[in-house]
């Protein structure tokens, strides 16, 4: 029973990482750029959720809409001015821009809110739990996360094939230089892609804020899980990030049942063996 | 149509300039201070480490965020070997770097599995594997890390003086070996195949070059040079931690933004970047986070102002080429 509970868990928490994920997942599928300073994105976020409900005092359900909205802003933005100026046939600018931004970041956190491990607190909701037959528990948070992991990613999909700009968003993605002959501008598009993504990023650090301690140098650990799932997942399957990302969660755990300091170096050598073995990802739909 | 030999354009005054350097450079411990010749050393051990991630991303365009895997295995390799093996350190340290080399075998062939952007993604997981695994060998220490033994740093030789000269010369021959391996390497017959991929790959392949054996090659090269590298920084520093040998921020992070803003894809460039970066670290000592976020922004300027960094800049108002790398046709 001990290892359905740890099965159990490990599935939790690869909802989380599926958040993680799903935000590079989308903006590497329509631009076909990875954003190298995602994890710390997701960190800015819980430490912007950790400023308005911790410090300012703000509902928790008013901080989760200022973060969400703060977010898109920023990666609306970010993307027409910064990010549309060096994205081209040349990887280099990118990879480097996002280096650069995320080494500011991780900093920039470290100037403002100190080196010290924080936390944003969900009440009674930390510690309640579900208790089902045969000496099983679930946490009640654990089990919030990956409902809300769902529901973001069943967002993601009404969006993509039920809405007119999920249209343009994956005619986008099959093949950019054709939208603005389209009438479509691409400018435009790659920043509202880059928004939703960061919609996304902002739900996914709200989580990170509620579920652990974080600093600001906690980003780096969170882009690699993010990126196993995508590439475990297979690259461009929105549902794919999530059986990449549940696979990382139950290799992390399990390896955690072995041994405490195995947690991490699990998941990593579950992620390379399938690398090896399945370099396409489990539900590959496009080429990298 | 013929070849013409290399040219010489301004050449000579190049020349000069360069074997200057190298004389003030080989007589350091002579003219410099002991503070003086530990800077200058920290800093010919970045120039080698600028020089192959130069020629790993500027030239064949695999990009890394993941060096630092190579510089901590060299490391403790090394440390494993002058602890355990017996070898005088002089030729632990090879070892430890032809060791390293074997293993970029099956780690470059995993890691090749990976493409662009993902392939840099992927060299970072790979480092931090081997930060974790180095984190569960206790005879080397565990999480906190180990330290040389007394002994076997004496076995370098007897008197303080006498180590600071061996290492400095150590840290010499990789600096100035390393700008001079990649000079000679541009210059042959590997060095027009990859300017060839690092201008057009459809274009490189379609005249025969295997880009893919090339780009793997170059990989396996400049891991085992980055852990020699690696091997000698903590000779230097005589204790290891899997936290220090494996920093992204240490051995990426810096590394990164000393060639991006000296000056990508050019020999110059690094060398220009190792200048900038510990001038201004001198002025920045007590900046802490304000310097990296300096350097970042630097980078991020540079790639939105030239591409070609620094070196391009100062290029493009006369300062003439040190590294003759092109070769001139005549019809």
């Amino acid at each position: 029973m001990e290892w359905v509970n740890v099965l159990i868990q490990g599935v939790l928490l690869g909802g989380l990482y599926a958040l993680f994920a799903a935000g590079l997942s989308l903006m590497f599928g329509v631009m076909r750029f990875v954003n190298i300073a995602h994890g710390d994105f997701i960190v800015l976020a819980a430490y912007l959720m950790l400023s308005f409900v911790t410090f300012m005092g703000w509902h928790p359900a008013l901080g989760i809409v200022a973060v969400v909205l703060v977010m898109g802003t920023i990666g609306y933005l970010g993307q027409r001015i910064l990010l549309n100026r060096v994205l081209g046939k040349d990887i280099l600018p990118p990879i480097l821009v996002t280096f650069g931004l995320s080494i500011i970041l991780q900093n920039g956190m470290m100037e403002v809110f100190s080196a010290d491990s924080r936390r944003v607190s969900s009440g009674a909701l930390d510690v309640a739990s579900i208790s089902l037959p045969g000496d099983l528990a679930i946490g009640a948070m654990p089990l919030l996360m990956f409902v809300v992991a769902l529901g973001v990613l069943a967002g993601l999909h009404v969006l993509f094939f039920h809405t007119a700009l999920g249209r343009l968003l994956r005619a986008t993605s099959d093949d950019a230089e054709m939208v603005p002959l389209m009438g479509g501008n691409k400018a435009h598009v790659f920043a509202l892609a880059t928004m939703i993504a960061s919609g996304v990023v902002a739900v996914a650090g709200i989580m990170l804020a509620m579920k652990t301690n974080f600093d600001p140098s906690a980003g780096p650990s969170r882009l690699l899980f993010a990126f196993e799932a995508v590439i475990i997942g297979g690259l461009g399957s929105l549902w794919g990030t999530l059986a990449g990302g549940v696979v990382l969660g139950v290799a992390q755990v399990v390896g955690a049942q072995i041994d405490a300091g195995f947690q991490i170096l699990a998941g990593h050598l579950v992620f390379l063996l399938i690398l090896v073995v399945r370099p396409q990802g489990l539900f590959a739909r496009m080429k990298g | 149509m013929t070849t013409a030999p290399l040219t010489r354009r301004k050449a000579p005054v190049s020349l000069i300039a360069i074997f200057v350097t190298i004389v003030l450079l080989a007589a350091a411990p002579f003219w410099a201070s002991r503070g003086t010749l530990n800077m200058l050393m920290e800093a010919l051990a970045f120039l080698a480490l600028a020089q192959m991630w130069n020629l790993l991303a500027g030239y064949t365009g695999l990009i890394s965020v993941g060096q630092q895997a190579w510089v901590g295995l060299g490391g403790y390799l090394f440390f494993a070997l002058a602890m355990f093996s017996g070898l005088p350190l002089l030729i632990a340290l090879p070892v430890a770097a032809l060791l390293s080399g074997l293993i970029a075998f099956p780690i470059g062939w995993i890691a090749f599995r990976l493409q662009g952007a993902y392939f840099a993604i992927g060299t970072w997981v790979i480092a931090e594997v081997f930060r974790l695994i180095a984190a569960q060998f206790s005879a080397l220490g565990g999480g906190s890390g180990i330290s040389l033994s007394i002994d076997v740093v004496k076995s370098l030789a007897t008197s303080r003086g006498a180590r600071d000269m061996v290492m400095y010369y150590i840290a010499f021959g990789l600096g100035i070996g390393s700008v001079m391996i990649v000079w000679l390497m541009l210059r042959s017959k590997w060095g027009l195949a990859f300017t060839a991929i690092r201008d057009s790959e459809p274009a490189s392949e379609s005249i025969g070059i295997r880009i893919r054996r090339v780009k793997f090659m170059v990989y396996v090269a400049t891991a085992a040079s980055t852990a020699l590298t690696g091997g000698f920084i903590f000779l230097q520093k005589l204790r290891i931690t899997p936290d220090a040998a494996f920093s992204v921020n240490e051995w990426s992070a810096f590394i990164i933004f000393i060639v991006v803003i000296g000056g990508i894809g050019s020999i110059e460039g690094p060398i220009l970047g190792v200048i900038l970066f510990f001038t201004l670290r001198s002025f920045a000592a007590d900046w802490g986070s304000w310097y990296l976020i300096t350097l970042g922004a630097l980078a991020i300027g540079v790639m939105l102002v030239d591409r070609q960094g620094m070196w391009s800049i100062l290029k493009s108002r006369g300062v003439p080429v040190l590294f003759k790398t092109t070769r001139w046709f005549e019809p």
